[in-house]
């Protein structure tokens, strides 16, 4: 998932603030989830890496449209 | 699907239905498991194998008839298998010690009377039923006609050994009765049931005969003329003595006897006793001929490596002719009946739980590949079809399956390409052109020209229709889409005077064909054949082509052959492919197969393109049966899927059929590009891939042109977001593509980004990363904001909702 590097590697163009890891939600298919992701805690904004929405949750998406 | 529906299908698939071998033999081996476990050297295994159905299968396993050997399908290509003297050596062998521990736990009492092989049969089955048995015998040992067998075939100690295992069972075995008539009628009043083998059976016997002086018995059942007598056996007595058939003579006694003691339908369930034809087809065209092996020592039968080799000629027979053809049924691992079942238990699960057919049902192409080929026409698309209406019904089709095309379909029959109009300067149409959305979309300029060289040959006015003809929507199981569309073509043209319809895609032709029958409709081919080709052609004249047949054109000879006609007007010459004609393959879109299942459908079309490279096989679709079973099960290589690839250009006549065949990196032209080529002298084969915003600019564009014509103006709303400019290296377009992120969602995500300052900035690059939920779909995009535009460095997606930063 989305770690600390990343979180290093991107920073909040919105108020130029860090990114640090925390709580994000998800809904899908009538099933929530909570993830650990980089984001920056004033704006809102969150980071979903090429990497996660391509490999874990594009599994995860298959799996609940199985369901 | 209904049950009987359900039973309606699995009944169509004879996959499962039994090998000849088995279904010739009398009490049913399964030969083909036999030897396999034979050809793997596992005697114990196939020793098992036989024990299940043999009654003493150490006697029986020697000394068998084997009436299964005449129908073995190795038989149709030189010489049966051996099974009678496998069985021979995999007793000797394996000299397997029956552990039969059983006691008597029925209190009825049955007599069995004769100890020839089909009383000893009895005996044995309704021991392991729990009867409590008594064998009678005038003689003094058992077995009667297997001491005539020759010791070197049937040592006597064998004949002790296993028939001692009545004893073991607890039968009561009395030797040297009498057995006259008092006798029998005192055996008929103790026992509650009896067995008459008629090797032993005595004239005074108060039994009915037939014309040979027989005991008569009805042949299904064993039955005598009086009630709780059956009889059996004495083969020998008018013809050659068959151990198999005296086996299932004692068996009918012993099953007729247990439904006697039971009160059961004597008759019911019983069609397949004894030797019967089975349905299970079994393709033997391709499998090398192997002669049989002939033991070194023919009165001892067999060595374990001779029989090893010998096992190892069985085909294992199995019908899987449409799994050998269809990459999406091999990938699921099961055959149609099996599917069936799932597809039915998947529609059946409570909500909630898990539905693992859902992709699947939204796989297949509906290529119909698989009912050509099936010895039952066994069409895995119309189940999936079906499946995929129901599951639209219970509103539990995900999105994610179809949603990308869908979204395309609405594209076409949008104000960006829906248009119908007649003929400019004309107000009635004998004609109407209806070129598909697919074909504007990837060569619109030659949709242009040929609808101009329409009007210019046909007379009474050609109108054109641009839309779609609803195929999406209906591949999708979406019923009322799908009528929507239709139903709106229809009122079209109606309102254009009910025209002939021109059709240049042979799936619009064959929805019309089927949905709107009273809409008269001929292909561009037909009307191009007629009316004669143009002058400038492309300058394929000489050229050899291998024809892409589109899936849709299985059963549409006609447009099959006037392209090929057409071809041969060019100066074209074909090279046929093995599966064209009725048999192509589907190129991954029918179906939708690349919205539900994109990894498939590359597999599908890279496959059709790429075998080449993977060395095709002489003859590209005879595995032989069993093959693919025993791979599986052995865990290794199942690929015997591999399509035969000609060097030559493809020449399709489908625009997606082109389009998918070029970028799997095929040359592969469209018909159409070569009898109006869009650059004179031009080479369409090697034009390449195109994306789905590309096509989509192309419909707008022969609407455009179409609409000046006319002296129209197009429908003008340009929305903010589609006036950005982007740039993006080729390998970015083509892994945007892959990923169907149109260029448009990526100009929303920025046009978003921009607006209000949400963006993340990369520390080292000074790139901006945005997302934006459009719908069902979240986009990310990497970009660079660029003096006149942006720089598009990267973008993904994901179909899960980002909630936000939670508490
Ligand atoms: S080839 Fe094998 S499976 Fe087929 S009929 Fe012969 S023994 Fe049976
Ligand atoms: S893809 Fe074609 S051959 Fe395969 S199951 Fe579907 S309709 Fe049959
Ligand atoms: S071709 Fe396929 S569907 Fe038809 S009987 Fe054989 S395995 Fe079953
Ligand atoms: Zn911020």
């Amino acid at each position: 998932m989305s770690g600390p590097e990343e979180a290093k590697e991107w920073s909040c163009a919105a108020c130029g603030g860090a990114l640090e890891i925390v709580k994000v939600g998800f809904t899908y298919m009538k099933g929530n989830f909570e993830v650990d992701l980089p984001a920056c805690r004033g704006c809102g904004l969150v980071l979903v890496s090429e990497e996660l929405a391509t490999g874990k949750m594009a599994d995860a998406e298959r799996i609940l449209e199985d369901k | 699907m209904e049950q009987d529906k359900l039973r309606e299908w699995e009944n169509k698939c004879i996959q499962e239905e039994p090998p000849e071998c088995t279904a010739a033999c009398p009490i049913h081996v399964d030969a083909r498991l036999f030897a396999k476990e034979m050809g793997r050297g596992d005697f114990e295994a196939a020793y098992k194998v036989l024990a299940r159905n043999m009654p003493f299968p150490g006697i029986l396993g020697r000394i068998c008839d084997h009436p299964c050997e005449l129908r073995c399908k190795r038989g149709e290509v030189e010489a049966p298998i051996a099974i009678g003297l496998l069985e021979r050596r995999c007793v000797e062998s394996a000299a397997g010690k029956l552990r039969m521990q059983l006691l008597p736990r029925r209190e009825q009492k049955i007599a069995v009377v004769g100890a020839g092989f089909a009383g000893l049969t009895t005996a044995w089955d309704l021991l392991k039923k729990g009867f409590q048995v008594t064998v009678f015998d005038r003689s003094e040992r058992l077995g009667r006609s297997l001491w005539d067998i020759p010791e070197s075939l049937l040592p006597r100690e064998v004949i002790r050994e296993e028939l001692s295992v009545l004893e073991t069972l607890k039968a009561e075995i009395r030797l040297g009765e009498s057995l006259d008539g008092a006798g029998f009628e005192e055996i008929c009043r103790e026992f509650d049931a009896i067995f008459v083998d008629r090797e032993v059976a005595g004239p005074d016997f108060a039994l009915g005969v037939d014309g040979n002086g027989e005991i008569a018995v009805d042949a299904a059942t064993g039955a005598t003329g009086r009630e709780g007598v059956y009889a059996g056996g004495g083969t020998g007595r008018c013809g050659a003595w068959s151990p198999v058939t005296e086996a299932l003579h004692g068996r009918k006694g012993a099953l007729s006897i247990e439904r006697f003691i039971q009160k059961a339908q004597m008759g019911a369930g019983r069609e397949n006793e004894g030797p019967f034809a089975t349905r299970l087809f079994t393709n033997i065209a391709g499998i090398d001929p192997l002669p049989r092996v002939v033991p070194g020592d023919a009165g001892a039968g067999y060595t374990d490596d001779e029989a090893r080799e010998e096992a190892s000629r069985c085909i294992q027979c199995e019908c899987m002719e449409c799994v050998k053809v269809c990459l999406f049924l091999e990938r699921y691992e099961g055959y149609p009946k099996k599917y069936a079942r799932q597809v039915f238990n998947n529609e059946r699960v409570i909500f909630g739980a898990a539905h693992t057919k859902n992709q699947f049902v939204n796989s297949c192409s509906g290529c119909g590949l698989c009912e050509t080929v099936c010895p039952n026409d066994f069409h895995m698309g119309d189940l999936c079809h079906e499946a995929r209406r129901t599951m639209n019904e219970q509103r539990l089709m995900p999105a994610s399956f179809h949603e990308f095309a869908l979204k395309d379909m609405a594209h076409s029959g949008g104000e960006r390409f829906a248009l119908c109009r007649h003929e400019p300067g004309k107000n009635e149409s004998a004609w109407l052109y209806f070129p598909s959305c697919q074909l504007c979309a990837t060569s619109p300029a030659e949709v242009l020209s040929s609808y101009r060289y329409l009007k210019e040959r046909l007379s009474g006015g050609v109108g054109v229709m641009l839309g779609c003809c609803g195929a999406p929507a209906y591949w999708a199981g979406r019923d009322d889409l799908f009528r929507e569309t239709i139903g709106s073509l229809r009122l079209e043209w109606e309102r254009l005077g009910r025209p002939r319809v021109i059709t240049a895609c042979a799936t619009c032709r064959s929805l019309f064909m089927e949905h709107l029958p009273e809409m008269e409709s001929v292909s561009i081919w037909k009307v191009l054949e007629e009316t004669g080709l143009p002058r400038s052609t492309c300058g394929s004249s000489g050229a050899t082509v291998a024809v892409a047949d589109p899936c849709i054109t299985r059963h549409d000879r006609e447009t099959r052959e006037s392209v090929r006609r057409i071809a041969g007007m060019l100066g074209i010459t074909i090279d046929e492919l093995s599966l064209s004609g009725e048999k192509p393959e589907c190129c991954g879109f029918g179906g939708l197969m690349y919205n539900a299942n994109p990894k498939l459908a590359a597999d599908v079309i890279s496959h059709r393109v790429q075998a080449s490279q993977t060395a095709v096989p002489a003859k590209p679709f005879s595995p032989p049966g069993g093959w693919y079973r025993t791979r599986r099960q052995e865990g290794t290589d199942t690929a015997y899927y591999r399509t035969e690839v000609k060097e030559h250009d493809y020449l399709a006549y489908c625009a997606m059929c082109r389009d998918n065949l070029a970028a799997a990196g095929k040359r592969a032209s469209h018909l159409i590009e070569l009898i109006f080529p869009a650059v004179e002298g031009g080479d369409p084969a090697g034009r390449g891939w195109i994306s789905w915003s590309e096509r989509r600019a192309n419909r707008g564009r022969v609407r455009d042109v179409i609409l000046r014509e006319l002296g129209e103006k197009g429908a003008g709303n340009v929305a903010e977001h589609e006036n950005i400019t982007l740039s993006m290296t080729d390998d970015v377009r083509r892994r945007v593509d892959e990923r169907r992120i149109l260029e448009d969602d990526i100009k929303k995500v920025i046009h978003h980004a921009e607006r209000n300052g949400k963006r993340l900035k990369n520390v080292q690059t000074g790139q901006y990363r945005a997302f934006h939920q459009q719908e069902n779909v979240t986009f990310w995009v990497d970009y660079t904001p660029e003096a006149n535009g942006f720089t598009v460095h990267n973008a993904y997606c994901h179909r899960m909702k980002i909630v936000g930063v939670m508490g």
